[in-house]
């Protein structure tokens, strides 16, 4: 099964739309709760990224017998030093994104401990995509 | 602890979610920072938060956590109730500070997470 939903940047009233869309979904066939759990979280806070850094996204989830792979590709700024992003603590934030509750540097470690498999590539000035796996 | 009876004792008003009312919950967690909730494996704790805002119920949806305490009164908007009520979320309001809420919740027995 194969899902897909847009991601506009900035659109903090619908942060969070996919992401739920997606939990249902793997509710819906029966997915163990752990792994549901799991998959949410390292989804949410990736889908905030999208709308605290980039202009748009697409997330696509693909869902089989094997797991679950998902896909966050946007258009944005991209990100300079991978390294420096995936440390604890580090943020580029806004002030608004701050004001939403994110934005302390905690995003992309949550999503790598939350994931099975997680990889992210990234051009400057082009976008960043994040690929996010797990295995049944 | 029984819902109601955290509800009474931090002085607080069900704004939705009233069918959990008789539900127990046994743990809690007290954050403005919805990444640091994300962080909680618990699943089945009230989120006690002075951030009024639909990311402080999608990240009740996404950690799994029906229950919402929304503290120093803050302002819930219909946009908060509805997201909440489809997805079976509890918020109540009160008007003590999170300091209070937890102090009071903590002297109760509601348990912390960490």
């Amino acid at each position: 099964m194969n899902l897909e939903f847009k991601v506009e940047g900035g659109d903090f009233t619908l942060a969070g739309n996919a992401s739920s869309q997606i939990k249902k979904m793997l509710k819906q066939l029966n997915i163990d709760p752990k792994i549901v759990k799991r998959v949410v979280i390292a989804l949410y806070e990736a889908e905030v990224n999208i709308v605290a850094h980039a202009y748009r996204g697409i997330i696509t989830a693909e869902i089989d017998p094997q797991g679950v792979r998902l896909k966050l590709e946007d258009e944005g700024p991209g990100i300079p030093d991978i390294e420096k992003a995936m440390t604890p603590g580090f943020s580029t934030a806004s002030e608004q994104v701050r004001e939403m509750g994110f934005g302390a540097g905690m995003g992309l470690p949550n999503i790598s401990e939350n994931a099975d498999d997680f990889r992210i590539e990234s051009e400057v000035g082009k976008g960043t995509t994040l690929y996010i796996n797990y295995n049944f | 602890m029984k819902i109601r009876d955290l509800c009474n004792l931090v002085n607080g008003t069900v704004l939705c979610g009233e069918q959990h009312l008789d539900s127990v919950v046994e743990y809690a967690f007290a954050s403005d920072l919805m990444s640091d909730v994300l962080t909680v494996k618990t699943s089945e704790f009230i989120l006690i938060t002075g951030l009024a805002n639909l990311q402080a119920i999608r990240t009740a949806e996404m950690s799994d956590t029906p229950f919402l305490l929304i503290c120093r009164g803050k302002e819930v908007s219909e946009e908060m109730l509805d997201l909440a009520s489809d997805n079976e979320i509890l918020i109540i309001s009160s008007s003590f500070s999170m300091f209070k809420c937890a102090g009071v919740l903590y002297s109760a027995g509601l348990k912390p997470i960490y």
